[in-house]
C-alpha cells in the first residue's frame, strides 16, 4: 500500500425505489451514513465532497442535491469540494476526489450520486418539467429531429453493430437476461422478477434495435462511496479497495460527430496507467444505461475485439454470476435502478471484499472494472483488493 | 390531431447560417478558408488549424445513411410514429455527420448505405435539412 494511493474505503446507498416520497437530501445523508459506518469513519473525519452532477435547479429529478448543501447539512468542515457534470461522466466525480486525495488537499472524500427521477416525474406540480421554448447547446442538433432520448443516439451505434458485425437481438438480449438474474438476488434492486428470452423477445420495441428491456427506468436512490488517502488507511476498519487505475475521456461535444462512443479511447487508457491486463479482471461492472453501452465497454476494455462483443456474450453463460467474466453482479442499471453512475463502483467494491451474500461471484476476486457513461462521456476505474 | 411542433433550436450567431440557410435552398456546414476543413458543429474557429478565417458554405445536400434507427415510442404527445431518425455523413463535407429524419419512404426501407439528398421543413424560422432516399 502505498501513502500516495487513493482507496475506496466504505460504500453505502439509500433505499432503492420509485416515487419515493423521503426528501432527496435525506436519501443522500442514508447513503452517506451507511457508508461512514462500512469504513469505520464518523462525519468528523471526512474532509470532502465530490459529486456528479452538481445540484441542477432546471432539472430537480436529474440531481437534487449539491455537493454544497450536503456540505452544509453535515457540518462537514470541508479543505476540498467539487460538484458539477462537465467532467468525464458520473465516475468523473471520484477521479476528481483521487486527485485532491493524491496532492494532499483531502483524506477523506464523500463521493455521492442522487437521483431522483421517477418522484420528480410522478410529482410535477413540485418539480416542474424543464419549460424551453428553443433548444440550446449540442441537443439543438438533434431534439429538432425528434431525437430527444439518449436511447435513439446509442441506438445509432447499436444498428451499426446489427448491419456492421451482425449483431443479433439475442445476442443483445443476454445483457438484460444477466442483469435481472442478478437484480433477482439483489435485495436492494428496483426490478427483483427475472426476465426471459421470450419475454425479452416480445417486448416492445423503443428505437430500433433496442427495446424497453435494453432501456434502464426512472430510479430514486442514493449512492455513495468514500474516498481516502493511503496514509490514512489505520483510521479505516473496512477492507480498504485500492483504485488502481483511472481513465477518462470526452468525445465531441455532439454525439452525432464520434466515430465511436468513449468508451473505446477510454477503455484503451486504462490499460496504459497499470501493469494489470484485461485477463486478470475477476468481474466487470459496466455502464448499462442502455444494453448496448456494455457491448462497448466489453470491446473498448479489449475483453473483445471491435464488433465481437455480440459473440462474446452469446447465450450468456460467459458473464454470468459462475462465469468467467461476471457481468453487473447487483443487476446492473436495468435491473437494480438507474443510480446512474455509481452503483457500478459500489458493486466492484462489494465484490471484490466478498461481501456479496447471494450473489458473490465464486472463487477470491482481487480485480474489478468499474465505468460509467454511454455516449461522449466515459470514466474507468480499476479497482484491486491487495 | 395536428402534428405537434418540433422542438426548435435557439438562433445564436454561430448556428444562424446553418438552421436558415434552407431558405435560400442550401445547406450550409461551416468551413475552413485557410486548410479547407468543415467544422460542425459550427464555431467561429476550425478545430483542425485554429484559424479564425472561417465562413458558412453551400455543400451538394447530398450524402449517406451511415446508421439510422427507426423510433417507435411517442416521447411526447402527438408524436406520430414510427420515424426514422438517421445519422447521414454529407458528401463533400468529409466528417460532417447530420443526426436528420428521412422522410418520405416507409421506415423499414431504410438502411446504411442509402443515398439521401436534403429536403426543408421550416417550422417557425427554422429550416430543418431532412433527408430523402434518391432513387
Amino acid at each position: 500500500m502505498a501513502a500516495s494511493d487513493a482507496y475506496i474505503t466504505g460504500v453505502g446507498q439509500s433505499e432503492v425505489g420509485m416515487r419515493l416520497t423521503r426528501h432527496p437530501l435525506l436519501l443522500t445523508v442514508d447513503a452517506v451514513k451507511e457508508a461512514l459506518a462500512d469504513a469505520g469513519l464518523t462525519i468528523g473525519q471526512i474532509d470532502g465532497v465530490s459529486s456528479y452532477p452538481g445540484k441542477m435547479p432546471s432539472y430537480l429529478g436529474f440531481s437534487p442535491v449539491g455537493a454544497d448543501e450536503l456540505v452544509d447539512a453535515l457540518g462537514i468542515r470541508a479543505t476540498w469540494y467539487a460538484g458539477g457534470g462537465e467532467i468525464t461522466s458520473q465516475l468523473g466525480a471520484v477521479v476528481a476526489a483521487v486527485g485532491a486525495i493524491r496532492t494532499g488537499q483531502a483524506r477523506h472524500i464523500i463521493c455521492f450520486r442522487t437521483v431522483y427521477e421517477a418522484a420528480a416525474l410522478a410529482r410535477p406540480e413540485e418539480f416542474p418539467p424543464i419549460q424551453r421554448k428553443r433548444v440550446e447547446g449540442s441537443a439543438q442538433w438533434t431534439a429538432p429531429f425528434n431525437a430527444i432520448s439518449a436511447s435513439i443516439w446509442i441506438a445509432q451505434y447499436a444498428m451499426r453493430h446489427v448491419k456492421r458485425y451482425g449483431m443479433t437481438r439475442e445476442q443483445l438480449a443476454q445483457i438484460a437476461l444477466t442483469d435481472r438474474a442478478n437484480a433477482a438476488v439483489n435485495p436492494r434492486a428496483l426490478v427483483r422478477e427475472p426476465l426471459t428470452l421470450d419475454q425479452y423477445m416480445a417486448s416492445r420495441m423503443i428505437t430500433t434495435p433496442l427495446c424497453l428491456f435494453d432501456c434502464d427506468r426512472y430510479t430514486d436512490a442514493s449512492t455513495v462511496l468514500i474516498v481516502s488517502a493511503g496514509d490514512a488507511l489505520d483510521e479505516v476498519t473496512a477492507t480498504p479497495i485500492r483504485i488502481a487505475a483511472m481513465a477518462g475521456t470526452v468525445e465531441r461535444h455532439s454525439w452525432d460527430q464520434a466515430e465511436w462512443v468513449a468508451a473505446y479511447p477510454t477503455g484503451a487508457d486504462l490499460w496504459k496507467r497499470t501493469d494489470y491486463k484485461p485477463s486478470d479482471v475477476d468481474t466487470v461492472q459496466l455502464y448499462d444505461g442502455f444494453s448496448f453501452n456494455v457491448i462497448t465497454w466489453l470491446e473498448g476494455l479489449g475483453f473483445c475485439d471491435i464488433g465481437e462483443g455480440g459473440r462474446f456474450i452469446e447465450g450468456g453463460s460467459r458473464i454470468a454470476r459462475d462465469g468467467e467474466l461476471p457481468l453487473n453482479t447487483f443487476g446492473g442499471q436495468i435491473g437494480a435502478g438507474r443510480l446512474h453512475g455509481f452503483g457500478f463502483a459500489h458493486e466492484s467494491v462489494v465484490q471484490l471484499r466478498g461481501a456479496g451474500g447471494a450473489r458473490q461471484i465464486p472463487g477470491d476476486p482481487r480485480l474489478a472494472v468499474a465505468t460509467s457513461g454511454g455516449g461522449p462521456l466515459a470514466t474507468a476505474l480499476l479497482l484491486a483488493r491487495d | 390531431m395536428a402534428t405537434p411542433p418540433r422542438p426548435l433550436p435557439r438562433l445564436d450567431r454561430d448556428n444562424r447560417a446553418f438552421w436558415t440557410g434552407g431558405a435560400e435552398g442550401e445547406l450550409r456546414i461551416m468551413r475552413c478558408r485557410d486548410c479547407a476543413a468543415f467544422i460542425h458543429p459550427p464555431r467561429p474557429i476550425c478545430r483542425v488549424c485554429l484559424s479564425e478565417n472561417v465562413a458558412p458554405e453551400a455543400v451538394p445536400g447530398t450524402g449517406v445513411v451511415d446508421t439510422f434507427s427507426v423510433n417507435h415510442q411517442a416521447w411526447y404527445p402527438g408524436l406520430e410514429v414510427p420515424f426514422v431518425v438517421a445519422r447521414v455523413a454529407l458528401d463533400d463535407a468529409p466528417g460532417v455527420f447530420l443526426t436528420t429524419n428521412i422522410i418520405g419512404c416507409p421506415p423499414e426501407s431504410v438502411d446504411i448505405g442509402d443515398q439521401v439528398r436534403v429536403t426543408f421543413l421550416q417550422q417557425e424560422d427554422i429550416y430543418l435539412p431532412l433527408f430523402e432516399k434518391m432513387s
